[in-house]
């Protein structure tokens, strides 16, 4: 199963940027790369990034940026996924401002050292782990929720005290440029940058050195990346898309289940990660079920989405090509179904009698069509999810405990959500990231400042006590060695024999 | 344990000799076999229940206890490591490890509920710790039991099956693994593959969940690409210069003792071994002489008698010290003997050493200590920011000053003052690299972490609709209103809760 893959307008990316520069940009974007690395890292080798105070004031900034220009966001998104304003403000940019307040409020106690406990040997020693801020990291941000895939990992990086370089995606272009003129006047112009490098020049660019790559995008070029920064031993983050499954169960409040997944599903013309991909309903309510969706889209989006101003399009026209061919060769059209490629519209689809080798369960849809397949008990949907990729979110509504308690523990996913889709992706408590193909590491809230970090363990012991140091030394002695097993066989929690050293 | 599985488990460790040896595509197929063995085993949910995680690890134990001379002769031969050094160093650290995770694994098991506010007082949100499932260890010779077993610990108290590597340059601990680990631990869940480079590679392209691996960079850049290819999370814990600063008031000669017992534990073959040291040219005049009374005192006049002294691992080991020896410009103040049958070369230290010296290349990992003569402590840092980013960082000093201008100026692993290599064996502390050290983390909780998925989980009920409604199309400036007020309110997180 392959994610859709990413078309790069790379020529009016370049147009784009002798735009903005006022200038022909004869530089290519590696070597712009290299010299905004070369700043980011004078910047972090005089440790501009590291004091609390810095921090924290960049963190305000952000929230500012946000607030003062909601409309130029909203423009933005409009022109670049024909978003509404509704959402990009409640799941792009609230969502940033949240993330920066709660690192802001939380800094202090985040960059606290840990201290271990102390037992009686170690009463002299002090034993903690400090974080550090790894360096100069890499944000590439992909472009269906372009904002908040650059900013949220930035707010991290932030308080984790890094410099920062973010590649907003160039299909995204709008966004990209408004991003690239906000930054520079709002955050620090040495340690943080914005670079519109293409999806081409990317692979290069990685190669300079980073020392974390936080990668947000599809599976195969997140492989890619993730190759070219393992000749360097560049750590990366990578979350990945994938087919969130969601299984409704026979009992459920069918309507208020119909309308959560609408709403999960079709947000954003169907374009987000973190949206169920495909329904495992059971058999019994699957009528219901469909009937409930069409009363919930008509209520949406009214009885023509194309007229809605709520309802989002594509982004291009390689993308409903696409979409069009999986439902077209999938299943039978229960609702929607129309297409129209001019307008980079298709409208909420919901699919019926799909089975697992139709083209549209073999590929991430990533479009605003919902392909039910049937099922007739939970273990056949358990096990139809076992045979996937591990995806970034797994769903179910059930008003059943033990539905619920067994598909989270006999699945593996990312993250997990029962009775709704999508928010858990939206709490900072809650660390967001994939598992095995949807990707590796985790952010959000404190995550966030953890995958930014390295947790240095410190020792801190002092030379004058030497009485009992000396037991360890050589010429080795049975004696001295039974008395340091001993010792350490005393703690039961395995404290270590090095404590009475 | 079934007898047939047991004997089908040692037949795959061919390479007892050490070498790299081709095998043939019938071997592949083993592999093959094994980790989808592993695989179904896995599916089963039989390495998932708390019980069982915990029999595996009283196994483990047994596995130490009743084993110990055995695992004394098989270091013996593989790198005559004295009695004292392996007790420490290869059982007592694990047995430690295992007593932690013995204790502690119920509560590190347990979802951790995270703080709620008042909209998601009707909401459960917590975060799971799922194992990732079938998982990879591959460990290195110079501590060949504690760098398999260790690591193990961690995958086995998160719930994973494993496939372990031991090294085969370290032959009879290979073979003593191979041997043991199907007698101990469940031969469904845990497996030992063996084999040299080629194998390796092979064994590589299996897709596992997660691969562990302790040695070299070089070895750890293909690995890590491998890796990507199948979106493997990868931990390498790999090795580097650590550098080793003292200044300020200390005593000399108690610094003198830590220092040479760090640097000459097993031969100076430890990847946190201080693998040089930075001081002034007025501290180098008084550590000398106390390095020298302190060998004296550990080793005797003449330490290639000494039977409190490892081994190096092989002859190839012991010929590259000795060219590094032998092109280094600076002064040998100490030893510098070195014996070619025995793979001998004697505890050194030389002085004078500059930076780009044929000693300040590559790490040591042997009994040769420079000394780099840098006046202040300021110095000293620069001259370690200016090289990769090393798994150990040692200061030796009295001064509070002194010790945090280390800590704070300099990036490392693990750091520890006025010791050396201590800090990693408390279950406490993460042990890890940073940089070309390594990445990711182990030991006690952490080596938990390192095996489990942190799973972010949200179970919602059905109430609350109207509320919920604020969020639906059609979208409406009033409900966008009511929905930024409510988040707006407070001076901190969560709009979603509203949601």
């Amino acid at each position: 199963m392959s994610a859709p893959p990413s078309p790069s307008p790379t020529r009016w990316f370049k147009a784009l940027k002798r735009t903005k520069s006022g200038e022909s940009c004869m530089k290519t974007c590696p070597v712009l790369c290299a010299e905004l690395l070369n700043r980011a890292r004078a910047a972090h080798r005089a440790g501009r990034a590291m004091k609390e105070s810095f921090r924290h004031a960049q963190l305000e900034a952000v929230v500012r940026m946000m607030q003062d220009h909601e409309c130029d966001f909203v423009d933005a998104l409009g022109k670049d996924l024909h978003k509404h304003r509704f959402e990009t403000v409640m799941l792009e940019l609230i969502m940033v401002k949240n993330e920066a307040l709660y690192a802001a409020s939380n800094l202090k106690r985040w960059m606290e050292p840990q201290h271990m406990d102390r037992t009686l040997a170690t009463s002299l020693d002090e034993g903690l782990v400090v974080s550090e801020p790894l360096g100069v990291v890499l944000v590439v941000g992909a472009w269906s929720s372009p904002v908040q895939h650059c900013l949220v990992p930035l707010v991290g990086a932030i308080a984790a005290g890094n410099c920062v370089i973010i590649n907003p995606s160039e299909i995204s272009s709008h966004t990209a440029a408004l991003l690239l003129r906000l930054l520079p006047s709002y955050l620090d112009n040495e340690c943080y940058h914005v670079l519109l490098a293409g999806t081409n020049d990317l692979l290069e660019i990685i190669d300079l050195k980073f020392d974390h790559i936080f990668f947000t995008g599809n599976g195969t070029l997140g492989s890619k990346v993730a190759q070219v920064a393992a000749r360097s031993l560049t750590p990366v983050t990578l979350v990945l898309g994938g087919k969130n499954p969601c299984y409704v169960d026979r009992q459920c409040d069918i309507g208020t289940t119909a309308k959560r997944i609408a709403w999960a599903r079709f947000q954003n013309a169907g374009q987000t990660m973190v949206a169920p991909d495909y329904v495992l309903c059971h058999a019994d309510v699957r009528d219901q079920l469909v009937q409930a969706l069409r009363s919930s889209l008509n209520q949406f989006y009214g009885s023509d989405p194309r007229e809605s101003c709520s309802f989002g399009r594509l982004v291009n026209v390689e993308t409903v090509k696409r979409v069009k061919d999986l439902l077209w060769k999938s299943g039978k059209v229960a609702i929607g179904g129309q297409v129209n490629e001019a307008e980079k519209y298709v409208a909420p689809t919901v699919l019926t009698e799909v089975v697992e080798t139709d083209p549209i369960m073999q590929h991430e849809v990533f479009g605003p069509v919902l392909p039910i397949q049937t099922v007739n008990s939970l273990d056949e949907a358990i096990s139809l999810i076992g045979q996937q990729e591990k995806p970034l979110c797994v769903y179910v509504y059930s008003s059943n405990s033990k539905v619920v308690s067994r598909m989270m523990r006999e699945t593996s996913s990312g993250t997990f959500c029962a009775n709704d889709c999508v928010l858990q992706s939206l709490m900072p408590m809650l660390p967001f990231g994939g598992v095995g193909s949807s990707g590796m590491g985790s952010y959000h809230g404190r995550h966030s400042f953890d995958t930014f970090s390295h947790r240095k363990s410190c020792l801190l012991r002092g030379t004058r006590i030497e009485c009992v140091t000396y037991l360890r030394y050589p010429p080795y002695d049975d004696r001295n060695l039974s008395l340091m097993t001993w010792a350490s066989s005393l703690s039961q929690k395995g404290q270590g024999w090095c404590q009475i050293l | 344990m079934i007898a047939g599985e047991r004997r089908a488990g040692a037949a795959l460790c061919k390479s007892g000799t050490g070498r790299a040896e081709l095998h043939g595509a019938k071997d592949m197929d083993e592999q093959t076999e094994v980790v989808k063995r592993l695989r179904e085993s896995f599916r089963s949910g039989v390495s998932l229940p708390e019980h069982f995680r915990r029999s595996q690890l009283e196994g483990m134990v047994a596995l130490l206890r009743e084993n110990e001379q055995r695992i004394l002769d098989a270091m013996h031969q593989d790198l005559a490591k004295p009695k004292f050094e392996v007790v420490l160093s290869e059982i007592d650290i694990v047995m430690n490890e295992l007593r932690f995770a013995i204790s502690n694994l119920k509560s590190w098991m347990m979802p951790e509920y995270v703080v709620k506010n008042l909209a998601t007082k009707m909401d459960d949100c917590f975060v799971r710790r799922e194992p990732l499932g079938v998982v990879l260890i591959i460990g290195a010779w110079n501590y060949p039991l504690q760098l398999i077993l260790l690591p193990l610990v961690g995958a086995i108290s998160a719930g994973n099956c494993a496939v372990v590597k031991p090294s085969e340059v370290s032959p009879a601990t290979e073979k003593l693994l191979t041997e043991l680990i199907p007698k101990y631990l469940s031969p469904a869940c845990y497996a030992v593959l063996c084999g040299g480079v080629e194998e390796t590679k092979k064994l590589l392209e299996i897709k596992f969940d997660h691969i562990f691996f302790t040695g070299s960079q070089s070895v750890a850049r293909k690995i890590l690409q491998a890796a990507a290819v199948h979106l493997t999370p990868v931990t390498l814990e790999l090795g580097g210069k650590c550098p080793c600063l003292i200044y300020g008031d200390l005593d000399v000669q108690a610094a003198a003792r830590r220092l040479a017992w760090a640097k000459f534990f097993n031969m100076g073959q430890t990847c946190v071994a201080p693998d040089y040291v930075l001081c002034s040219q007025q501290m180098r005049e008084a550590l000398v002489p106390a390095l020298r009374k302190a060998l004296e005192t550990f080793y005797g006049s003449c330490p290639q008698k000494s039977p409190d002294m490892a081994h190096l691992i092989s002859q190839r080991h012991w010929a590259r010290l000795c060219d590094m020896l032998q092109r280094s410009k600076g002064t040998v103040v100490i030893g510098g003997e070195t014996a070619e049958d025995e793979k001998y070369i004697a505890p050194t230290v030389v002085v004078d050493v500059k930076e780009t010296d044929s000693l300040m290349v590559d790490e040591i990992f042997g009994p040769i200590l420079p000394i780099v003569t840098a006046e202040t402590l300021g110095e000293a840092i620069d001259f370690v920011n200016a090289r990769e980013k090393p798994l150990a960082l040692y200061v030796f000093s009295d001064n509070s000053e002194v010790v945090t201008a280390a800590l704070e100026r300099t990036s490392s692993g693990g750091f520890c003052s006025n010791d050396g290599m201590v800090h990693m064996c408390l279950p406490g502390l993460p042990f890890g690299g940073i940089g070309a050290s390594g990445m990711g983390n182990y030991h006690g909780r952490w080596g938990f972490e390192t095996f489990s998925h942190r799973r972010g989980c949200m179970l919602r009920g059905w109430a609350l609709e109207r509320i919920n409604m604020l969020r639906y199309p059609p979208y409406t400036e009033s409900n966008l209103d009511w929905l930024r007020w409510a988040t707006g309110t407070k001076k901190s997180w969560n709009s979603c809760s509203v949601l």
